[in-house]
């Protein structure tokens, strides 16, 4: 467990900050500008391992395994979150006959 | 409970149940039915009042009856409860017995009318109403059945009420009456705030202390006149008793010569320990009466419609009445309330059958020679001319003539003036009847070819009424003539103190009474020169030569002024208020109200458009936002 750690440490801070934020921005862009909606769910799934990735290695640096424990509970929450947004997806192509988050527009007054 | 109280409880609770029988289950009774149950309860209601009046002498006791507690509130607890009296024991006859003679001769004057038995149900509510006045024992009470007869008085202008004219001489009425209401009301308060209680005898011990002319009291009984005035058309609040004239004529007879209109003189008759406490009060009600009697009587000279002469008629005989009053001498102002009721309930039920013969022509141009073919209305109503006209020994000779005696023993000159007025009397109703009786029939040959005398249910209340209209007027014989023979002094005099003319000697009395009867005389003779041929004939308002004459026959125009005056301003204030404030400022701010809301939602309406991806950016702005106000501060 130790090495594991030793290996996380390897690679400086800065950079896990770096690459978290950057495929959180490109889950945040991927959300508001895609109109897939499959896509626009990935995106999501990416800004939450950015998220996880970051809660890692702030876990590791800090010799605290709570971050880690916070992961595993995120991995289930989102595991969950799938399973009801991909049966939401299923209904609205078998509505729509599309994917496209623009042919919802009809959910409005 | 004793034999008085039920009998007294009969009188009240009779009409009652007529009324409330015929109201509420009116549409579905055969007319006979109604007419009947009628004209019994109210007869009951008169047997009631006989022997009740029978009991009673000068010397009895007032009883009192009190049904319950009506209403407490602070100290003041007012209880549902009457008076029977001697001056209630006179009025209850005149109303129910009068009112059962008019019961009697509407079944044959209504019998023609779709609305027969709603008319019965509501002349028998108007009786009880009466009864409830005059038998009232606190102001409460009596204010009950003031307001009541008014409503009636309101139902029954109104009867016809498909014609608008009718209706907004209905409203007149009703409008009239309440200014006066108002004033009688205030001077209800008044008394109230001061003696705290509303019944007469509590009121009368307690100004046993009062200094006469006291300003608070004299203030009091101006407004408690103000009542009477309306209610009693008194100038200037008249103009509604000649418009009241709408209504069926059994109904002008009953409410609007009869009863309803003395209501004013009962209620200053019933006070009058109040009112002899403040002597500018009287003088203000002999001068309103007094105007109103010359003002009524000049107008009456020159109306066409039978009606309407009558009407003036009795405004002019309740101005003679206030001026009783206003003399002080208030057992005469009820004498010729007495006497009145009789001879003008004649006047009008007489008239009633002639309009009744010609199919309901009322303008007296189109009438002439119906003595023949009317006996019994001509004979009949000769004797209720004759009685109005003050020629002895006629009942209105009686009561009119000691009335000029008070006037003079005040004031010569107001003698003069009121001796003005009772002549005018005499020629305007002379006039009246030879235009209709005498001469040649001046209508159209179809309606002459069916003119008939009227059913015996019509002509009996005439006969009756005209052998009252000749003896009513010896239970007041002068004192002139027999000592201790003026009954009604005598009867009432326990309850009213007794007034006699002062200074003046037995000659001048009698001599006061033959210049007044000659007179009456000479403007019959004159009467019947201009008239009495048939010749000279009427000429409609419009076609007046005389300028004089013209206003005496547009009523001094009086009405327009009080359009011009009152009706039109108040109009064009209501249009304001309507058109401007209400239309424009206060829907406008309502509707501003309302257009705000919906342009403010319009707005955010836009926000709202159901692109999902809108939706994101402006919650992943928010997140910025929330995120960078946490950094920044």
């Amino acid at each position: 467990m130790q090495e594991l750690l030793q290996n996380v440490r390897l690679v400086p801070m800065e950079h896990y900050v770096w690459l978290s934020s950057l495929l959180f921005c490109i889950g945040v862009m991927g959300v508001l500008l895609r109109r897939n909606t499959i896509v626009m769910f990935m995106s999501i799934e990416l800004m939450l391992n950015a998220v996880n990735l970051l809660l890692v290695a702030f876990s590791a640096y800090a010799n605290k395994p709570e971050g880690e424990v916070f992961v595993f509970f995120v991995m289930v929450v989102a595991a969950a979150e799938v399973a009801v947004g991909l049966g939401l997806l299923v209904m609205i192509y078998r509505n729509q006959n599309t994917t496209d988050s623009q042919a919802l527009q009809t959910l409005k007054w | 409970m004793s034999s008085s109280e039920i009998l007294l409880l009969t009188c009240l609770l009779a009409p009652l149940s007529g009324a409330g029988i015929l109201l509420i289950a009116g549409r579905s009774l055969p007319k006979s039915f109604a007419s009947a149950l009628a004209t019994t309860s109210v007869f009951l209601s008169f047997i009631a009042a006989f022997l009740l009046f029978r009991q009673t002498g000068a010397e009895t006791a007032a009883f009192k009856l009190n049904l319950f507690s009506w209403f407490t509130a602070g100290k003041l607890s007012v209880d549902m409860a009457f008076r029977y009296d001697q001056l209630t024991a006179l009025f209850l006859l005149v109303i129910t017995g009068i009112g059962s003679l008019i019961h009697l001769y509407s079944a044959g004057y209504m019998h023609e009318d779709e609305g027969h038995n709603r008319f019965f149900g509501y002349l028998n509510f108007f009786v009880f109403f009466m009864i409830i006045l005059v038998t009232g024992a606190n102001f409460a009470v009596m204010f009950a059945g003031w307001e009541g007869v008014g409503l009636c008085s309101y139902l029954l202008i109104g009867f016809w009420y498909k014609n608008s004219d009718y209706n907004l001489a209905a409203r007149k009425a009703f409008v009239m009456n309440r200014i006066g209401d108002l004033g009688l009301l205030a001077g209800l308060f008044m008394l109230l705030n001061r003696y705290n209680t509303l019944d007469f005898e509590a009121l009368q011990e307690a100004v046993k202390a009062v200094k006469s002319g006291d300003a608070y009291l004299t203030t009091a009984t101006v407004c408690l006149f103000i009542g009477a005035m309306g209610k009693s058309a008194q100038l200037p609040l008249f103009t509604w008793l000649p418009d009241a004239m709408a209504g069926p004529t059994p109904v002008s007879a009953l409410i609007h010569a009869a009863t309803m209109v003395t209501a004013g003189i009962y209620l200053v008759v019933r006070n009058h320990f109040l009112f002899s406490l403040t002597p500018a009060t009287l003088d203000l009600i002999l001068y309103v009466g007094l105007a109103t009697a010359l003002f009524a009587a000049t107008i009456g000279l020159r109306q066409n419609d039978i009606k309407k002469v009558l009407a003036y008629s009795t405004v002019s005989q309740l101005g003679f009445m206030f001026i009783a009053l206003g003399t002080g001498a208030f057992t005469t102002g009820f004498f010729h309330v007495f006497t009145h009721a009789f001879f003008k309930a004649l006047l009008f039920l007489g008239a009633g059958s002639v309009i009744h013969a010609l199919h309901h022509e009322q303008d007296m141009r189109f009438m002439g020679g119906l003595k023949k073919k009317l006996p019994i209305t001509w004979i009949t109503f000769l004797i209720g001319t004759i009685a109005i006209s003050g020629i002895p020994p006629l009942a209105g000779f009686f009561s009119k003539d000691e009335i000029l005696a008070f006037l003079y023993a005040k004031n010569p000159i107001l003698w003069g003036l009121a001796l003005l007025g009772s002549l005018m009397t005499a020629f305007y109703m002379f006039r009246l009847y030879f235009l209709v009786f005498h001469g040649s029939y001046r209508g159209d040959a179809h309606t002459e070819s069916h003119i008939h005398e009227s059913p015996i249910s019509m002509t009996l209340p005439l006969m009756v009424l005209a052998a009252c209209s000749l003896i009513a007027g010896f239970i007041g014989i002068p004192e002139v003539f027999a000592a201790h023979s003026h009954w009604l002094n005598h009867f009432l005099g326990n309850l009213i103190p007794v007034q006699h003319p002062e200074g003046i000697s037995h000659s001048t009395e009698i001599t006061l009474m033959g210049v007044s009867v000659t007179a009456v005389l000479v403007m019959v003779a004159i009467a019947f020169r201009v008239y009495g041929q048939g010749k000279v004939v009427p000429v409609a308002p419009e076609e007046e030569k005389n300028p004089v004459f013209k206003l005496l026959a547009q009523k001094y125009r009086i009405d327009e002024f009080y359009n011009f005056l009152f009706v039109a301003p108040f109009n064009a204030i209501s249009q304001f208020f309507g058109k401007i404030v209400d239309n424009q400022i206060v829907d406008g701010i309502v509707n501003a109200m309302g257009n705000l809301a919906m342009t403010t939602s319009g707005l955010l309406r836009l926000l709202h458009n159901g692109r999902v991806g809108t939706y994101l950016l402006a919650m992943t702005l928010g997140v910025i936002l929330v995120l960078a106000y946490n950094l920044i501060f």
